[in-house]
């Protein structure tokens, strides 16, 4: 079926059926952290992206946001090959780490994923102690020689999480034992104790309260002077409030990405302002 | 763009209904503020002092809806969080009822004057010299509301280019005001007077072209501030 989204002018906007569109702002930059070229993704015979081209830039944060099933989270994990778990998935297109191909055969997926961590919706804290789900990465990694190290990198990964002064009484108790808040920040200091360089995170924020919600932006804020940070969110104030660019995905297709101050005052395209301003969703 | 595509279309309805309601204030404010023009220039050409009675009542209206307005688009920034073009339309309608209301000022400031000369057995005829600057003034208001009504870009740069004029006609006007000083000066305060009701004439015109900025602002997402017209003209083009 030919389904075409019009504007109220009758514009055809967006043909969904034909593949070769243009990405309205500024999808490129130069010397990029991440790059991906002409990135298609598809579960079995259905396709959910759509030759995506997009640089993620070095110690910035880029917000990944449009409406359910619009393709955001499925092109976030791309980024660290997590639709590799899923069987009937299928990723092609140049995506490629510092040039590094990193769906090339050679690549190891466990280095990869320590290189590019992920944090998830639901906080999900291994059923262990505090310390040893900040250990626990490292440890697997090799990343320390003694338990000296290893407890000076559990401190400095709470530290810049902000939870020390929260948790250094109780590093043995269950993890499971914090509140959601501290939980997902725990998740995001086990992510950094591997040192990645970039983190993916996908809805950090949806199951935590307002409080807990503003101390994450907060830490994903101070992250980004020395991690690389690609945040799908459903809150458009949240990809506002934290990220230095916003890409606007619709029906698997990336329709525009610019400037977050632009894209929330003036965005481009007809689709991204009707998203934006709640008249699509 | 047309006016629906500013407000209309929200998957909230009572969204469409806020931004709807704030704009038909809007509209209903700029019918007042004309007519506190209109009436002003009534007293001009009819030396009629008790017009100034209506205006100040119409003042107060204006003056009202202002702070209605304003609740209004606070109460929309607080639950709504608007973004892009319906945040633009926040942001422009704060901005055009201060001029508005500010419209309103200028026309009742004029109305007092005509009466204080009245009162005064001044030469009120000497207020009639501006009746042609404020029948242009209240043209570029009228055609200020219309573009704003209408969100059409290309009539607010054509009433910036009215305000030139309009800008010209009045330092024509003081150059013959002080001409008249100079030639009488025991009627320099008359003299003064109406060199004031002028200048609140040409003030009107830059407060109507504030409005037309807004107007771009909200359609383009341009900032024309402080640009000259055959720039913003080509930033349009």
């Amino acid at each position: 079926m030919n389904q075409i989204i019009m504007n109220t002018a009758q514009q055809p906007l967006v043909d969904i059926v034909t593949e070769t569109y243009q990405t309205s702002g500024l999808p490129l930059l130069e010397d990029p952290k991440m790059r991906v070229r002409n990135a298609n993704v598809f579960y079995g015979a259905k396709q959910a992206i759509f030759d995506v081209n997009l640089d993620i830039g070095k110690n910035q944060v880029i917000s990944m946001i449009g409406p359910s099933g619009c393709g955001k989270s499925t092109f976030l994990r791309c980024l660290n090959r997590m639709n590799d778990t899923i069987d009937i998935c299928r990723v092609e297109g140049e995506l490629l780490l510092e040039d590094q191909d990193i769906y090339d055969k050679k690549i190891d997926v466990v280095e990869l994923r320590a290189r590019v961590g992920m944090v998830f919706q639901k906080p999900n804290p291994f059923p262990k102690s505090i310390y040893e789900n900040v250990a626990y990465g490292a440890r697997i990694h090799g990343l320390t020689d003694n338990k000296v190290q290893l407890d000076e990198l559990v401190e400095v990964s709470l530290i810049r999480c902000g939870l020390w002064n929260e948790v250094k009484d109780r590093l043995d108790e269950p993890a499971t034992g914090l509140s959601g808040g501290q939980q997902q920040r725990l998740c995001i200091a086990r992510a950094i104790a591997v040192n990645p360089e970039v983190i993916l995170m996908d809805e950090p924020c949806s199951a935590l309260d307002p409080i807990a919600t503003a101390t994450v932006e907060e830490l994903i804020h101070e992250l980004s002077e020395n991690f690389t940070i690609c945040i799908v969110t459903h809150s458009m104030q949240q990809a506002a409030r934290v990220s230095q660019r916003t890409a606007y995905f619709h029906l698997g297709k990336l329709i525009e990405v610019n400037d977050t101050s632009q894209v929330f005052t003036n965005p481009e395209h007809q689709l991204t302002e009707e998203y934006i301003t709640g008249r699509i969703g | 763009m047309n006016e629906e595509v500013m407000i209309g279309g929200h998957i909230s309805r009572q969204f469409d209904l806020e931004l709807d309601e704030i704009r038909s204030r809007v509209l209903k404010m700029g019918g007042l503020v004309e007519s506190q023009l209109d009436k002003t220039l009534e007293a001009l050409r009819d030396g009629d002092a008790e017009s100034i009675i209506d205006i100040e009542k119409l003042d107060r209206k204006v003056n009202a809806l202002e702070m209605e307005i304003d609740e209004e688009c606070t109460q929309i920034l607080a639950k709504r969080q608007p973004a892009a073009g319906d945040l633009r339309m926040i942001i422009a309608t704060t901005k055009s009822v201060r001029d508005l209301e500010r419209i309103g000022d200028e026309a009742e400031r004029v109305a007092r004057m005509v009466r204080h000369a009245f009162d005064n057995d001044a030469s009120v005829k000497a207020f009639k010299g501006l009746l042609s600057l404020g029948e242009h003034v209240k043209e570029l208001l009228n055609s200020t509301l219309n573009t704003y009504a209408r969100m059409q870009t290309r009539s607010a740069v054509k009433n910036m280019r009215k305000d030139q004029e309009i800008d010209e006609e009045y330092s024509r006007v003081v150059v013959r005001l002080v001409d008249y000083m100079k030639k009488d000066p025991d009627n320099i305060s008359d003299a003064l007077d109406v060199m004031w009701a002028a200048r609140s004439l040409e003030r009107i015109g830059d407060h109507c072209i504030n409005i037309c900025e807004n107007v771009i602002y909200l359609v383009e997402g341009q900032d024309v501030r402080h640009s000259d017209i055959e720039e913003i003209d080509e930033q349009l083009a």
